[in-house]
């Protein structure tokens, strides 16, 4: 059963010199039940297409396709409509979630405030099931009581994914949440995440990160993306063992080991600097730099195909003729 | 631990700082050229050739000037926590019933002054800050305001309100007719002299204040909180609410030193209007180095400012747990 179904979805930034083409007609669902990764390196599309579900702000603008989120077209709904299924329905965690919560209002304070905007009326009711939730993530429940400055970054961090998931929404967005802190705080994140699904408080999440390695952990499926297109998605064990999209490759090549020193051995890379999604090329976007680049690349856009078992990459050299 | 400790060692440094304005306070005047005495004695008329070298001296007993400077330092602490700032020499008048005389007049302008033009400044620096259309014309006017010289508006109020048109007298605090009291004619007369300086000052001071608060209300609506608050689909008003009480935090403390700064008077304001309050009295100690008056002036000055800056040190541990976290971890 798909949460949400992507189609065809176009995401610009209106500039000067003309729309940046940040998302520019992706497909995918997100299944129930499931942790979908969105991987890329930076300015590929990945926040802005998250983004875009939430919140569209000029710059930013929706230029086509369809995002259906339990049965409605998000792109489509009233700003009224938009802002009831934010948190309710359609959590983030944020990229900057140590500084998300107002330094000068207790927690209580804050969760109280946005659960009154979605209708909530018993105040003790949200403050006990805060209490219940900052016990879960093993923080005091008393922590409710204190303002956020009054908390280490790692407590603020657990704070505010409590705080995004308290109204259990069934699809949780994790921007980049793990991209700033150290490994230890990583794995609690991605364990909590992993709670909050298994005690049913979200039915699916999101996770965008560029860290691949980190993934391989948590997400059951997982799509690549490149200068707004999707190169690859397809279940994650299988993606890292069998991948079919000469970026995928080069992207799981680029993982630093250990053991491997940067003077003995240049570390691995993708040659060149993605391209402009300003103007970007007819043809493949990523033929710049791949080293298996032919003449049909430069002139025509590879269309996505199934390679295997739920596993679809777009690139001329996995074959897909035109339909 | 924390509040009481915080508490301690703010008494101490302001402590210190007393002594250390309040000496400084006494040094400078006497650092001034010339001699005070002698400026006194040269307007009184047909001295014999002996008799002003005693009048000379018989005032410097008088007011423990021929004394070395240590001692006069020592008695002027003595004295001071006497309660007596001494004896003006220019208005032949205990300074301390001079500053008392005087400080009503510039309370009774400067307080509503300084404090409507806060909430005036704040609301329009808010709504400037929220809405760009607004902000385009209202910037250049907040700028405007902000920059006018306080006696060049009050000059302008004047000519034409008061020259011009007539509508509102502009000389003194009350018709000099009349005998101050509660009668219904004194305080009719006192509120018509009380408008234009008032309005001098008002007019003026909201510029800076909505110029801080739309800059403040720009940086706070931009601010990560903000922005998460939007995505978890808080409303227009709950997101201004959230941001505007981030933003008033620094206005508070220029509130807070206007107000401990409102004992020095409005110099400019009071001569244009020939207002009685302490800007005039500091502003004729200073030209006829009357050293007690200034003294005596500048002490409340010292004092008010410090006391203001004491008041909003603590609040400000109250209305913001920034700080109050800052002094609790270290």
């Amino acid at each position: 059963m798909s949460l949400l179904e992507i189609r065809d979805l176009k995401i610009y930034y209106r500039t000067p010199r003309g729309p940046v083409k940040a998302v520019d007609g992706v497909s995918f669902d997100v299944r129930e039940g499931e942790v979908f990764g969105i991987a890329g390196e930076s300015g590929c599309g990945k926040s802005t297409l998250v983004h875009s579900l939430i919140l569209r702000k000029p710059p930013m603008f929706h230029a086509g396709g369809e995002a259906i989120f339990k049965g409605k077209d998000l792109m489509k709904l009233s700003e009224e409509e938009a802002r009831k299924i934010r948190y309710t329905e359609l959590s983030i965690i944020p990229q900057y979630a140590m500084n998300a919560l107002n330094p000068t209002k207790k927690i209580k304070d804050i969760v109280w405030d946005l659960a009154r905007e979605h209708g909530y009326e018993d105040r003790s009711e949200v403050e006990g099931l805060l209490r219940e939730r900052l016990a879960m993530v093993k923080l005091s429940p008393k922590v409710a009581d204190m303002y956020p400055v009054e908390l280490s970054g790692g407590m603020r961090q657990r704070a505010t994914m409590v705080v995004s998931t308290l109204l259990n929404p069934d699809l949780l967005i994790a921007d980049e949440v793990t991209s700033a802190l150290d490994v230890t705080t990583q794995r609690v994140v991605i364990e909590l995440l992993h709670h909050f699904m298994e005690e049913g408080i979200v039915k699916s999440i999101i996770f965008v990160t560029h860290d691949l390695a980190l993934l391989d952990k948590i997400a059951d499926r997982t799509m690549i993306l490149y200068a707004g297109k999707v190169a690859e998605i397809a279940p994650t064990e299988e993606m890292i063992s069998s991948p079919a999209h000469p970026y995928t490759k080069l992207l799981l090549e680029s993982l630093p080991k250990i053991g491997v020193r940067y003077k003995e051995t240049k570390l691995n890379g993708i040659p060149g600097y993605p391209i402009s999604l300003l103007n970007p090329p007819k043809g493949c976007r990523f033929y710049t730099r791949c080293p298996y680049v032919m003449d049909r690349c430069r002139e025509e856009e590879p269309p996505l195909v199934e390679v295997g078992d739920d596993h679809y990459a777009a690139c001329h050299l996995l074959g897909g003729e035109n339909q | 631990m924390g509040f009481r400790r915080y508490l301690a060692q703010k008494t101490a440094v302001y402590a210190i700082t007393f002594l250390f304005a309040v000496t400084i306070n006494w040094l400078l005047p006497r650092l001034m050229p010339g001699n005070p005495i002698e400026a006194m004695i040269e307007s009184n008329l047909n001295l014999g050739p002996g008799e002003k070298e005693i009048l000379i001296r018989f005032y410097e007993d008088l007011y423990g000037l021929n004394e070395p400077l240590w001692r006069q330092f020592v008695n002027f602490w003595v004295r001071l926590f006497h309660g007596d700032l001494g004896y003006s020499l220019l208005y032949k008048a205990p300074v301390w019933d001079l500053i008392r005389h005087s400080l009503p007049y510039d309370i009774v302008i400067l307080l509503p002054a300084i404090a409507l033009s806060w909430i005036v400044g704040n609301w329009l620096g808010a709504i400037a800050g929220k809405n760009r259309r607004y902000d385009r014309w209202m910037m250049p006017l907040f700028y405007f305001l902000a920059s006018m010289p306080y006696f060049w508006f009050a000059m302008l109020l004047v000519y034409f309100i008061g020259v011009k048109l007539g509508w509102l007298p502009y000389q003194g605090a009350y018709d000099p007719s009349l005998v101050p009291g509660l009668n219904w004619e004194f305080i009719k007369s006192f509120l018509s002299h009380w408008i234009l300086p008032f309005l001098s000052l008002f007019v003026v001071m909201i510029g800076s204040w909505a110029i801080g608060m739309r800059n403040m209300i720009i940086y706070e609506l931009e601010a990560d909180y903000v922005r998460y608050l939007e995505a978890l689909g808080a409303s227009e008003k709950l997101m201004t609410k959230h941001a505007y009480r981030n933003a008033i935090l620094p206005q508070v403390t220029g509130l807070a030193l206007q107000l401990g700064l409102m004992v020095a008077g409005a110099i400019a304001t009071e001569i244009v209007f020939n207002y009685p309050g302490i800007g005039i009295l500091l502003m004729n100690a200073a030209l006829s180095q009357d050293y007690f008056l200034l003294q005596g002036a500048f002490l409340m000055v010292v004092i008010s400012v410090l006391a203001a800056n004491f008041i909003i040190d603590i609040v400000y541990a109250f209305i913001d747990p920034r700080v109050r976290a800052s002094y609790t971890e270290g």
